[in-house]
């Protein structure tokens, strides 16, 4: 087929095809990036289960005060700014263009809390001496599969955090639309979703009783 | 290519419901681990739990039930596939457990 008839796919039947998800095309990448992103934090949760399931010493570190009290607050907080996210997502699809903006900042807000509450967990493990491959419990790869997993979802709502804010502000002036909000809403809600699996397999399974 | 994003069915008050489920579940999660199963069965309730809730949130929160179903069969059974292909490592991490020299 010449470039001509390639430019003019309505003369050529059945040329044009209708997308066959039906979504756009800044969708599906967005959908297709979760998917990927959903086997890297999967391949890194069976990396860890590999090693604490190999190593008959895995500390216990985690006490009900402070660390299941602070990572309950952090759920908390993610799953909250999850629903605020999609507050946000439908005052965008009505048009509501300052309401929007308001709740996407509020998610903002949540992130930015959840990201200072998981460095203050950090920062208490590192005081009690836990390091990449050394702690005073028990196996050493504990720290390096700890910090690996929780950093990597950390790295992700400071990502999130900072998407959201350039497409409030695109938004607010006219350079995103709100299929742009939608999109980037799926983006946080993912972040939400892995933290279902990071608090069990992390922390719950490593209480100390 | 469509342009047009998906017509959402929920409503705040579906969403809301999502939202106490997810956090109920959570809670669900910590009273668990304060339980005195361990191990093996443990790690499954926790997996099943977070299954449940990763379910509600792509379902309600990311709107994939409003998408058209071959959306769905694209991206779902292909990552579960993978996801369960991982765990082919589980024999070697027990053969692992079952090498080390006994401890002092």
């Amino acid at each position: 087929m010449s470039e001509a008839g390639l430019t003019m796919g309505g003369h050529v039947p059945g040329f044009t095809e209708e997308s066959p998800f039906a979504i756009p095309s800044k969708k599906l990448v967005m959908w297709l990036f979760i998917i990927s992103d959903a086997v890297t934090f999967g391949a890194l949760l069976f990396a860890y289960g590999y090693v604490k399931n190999a190593s008959p010493d895995w500390p216990e570190p985690f006490r009900f005060s402070p660390s299941i009290i602070n990572v309950m607050l952090m759920t908390f907080i993610l799953v909250t700014s999850s629903l605020t996210m999609l507050v946000a997502t439908r005052a965008a699809k009505e048009a509501e263009r300052v309401r929007a903006i308001q709740w996407i900042f509020i998610t903002v807000a949540g992130g930015i809390l959840f990201a200072l509450l998981h460095i203050r967990e950090w920062m208490g493990l590192i005081r009690e001496g836990v390091r990449l491959f050394q702690n005073p419990w028990g196996s050493p790869m504990f720290g390096a599969t700890f910090f690996a997993i929780t950093g990597l979802h950390l790295a992700h709502v400071i990502g999130g955090v900072i998407a959201l804010t350039v497409i409030a502000l695109g938004y607010k002036r006219g350079r995103y639309n709100s299929d742009d909000v939608e999109i980037w809403s799926l983006y946080w809600h993912f972040v939400d979703l892995v933290w279902m699996f990071v608090v069990p397999m992390v922390y719950l399974l490593n209480v100390r009783r | 290519m469509a342009t047009t994003s998906t017509a959402t069915t929920s409503s705040l008050k579906t969403d809301l419901i999502v939202y106490s489920c997810i956090l109920a579940l959570s809670g669900l999660q910590v009273v668990l681990a304060y339980r005195h199963v361990q191990g093996m069965l443990l790690m499954l309730q926790m997996l099943g739990v977070a299954l449940v809730q990763a379910g509600f949130g792509i379902m309600y929160f990311m709107h994939l039930r409003d998408e058209r179903r071959n959306l769905l069969v694209a991206l779902i059974p292909a990552t579960v596939f993978v996801l369960l292909m991982m765990n082919m490592i589980w024999s070697d991490s027990f053969r692992l457990l079952h090498m080390q020299a006994p401890m002092k």
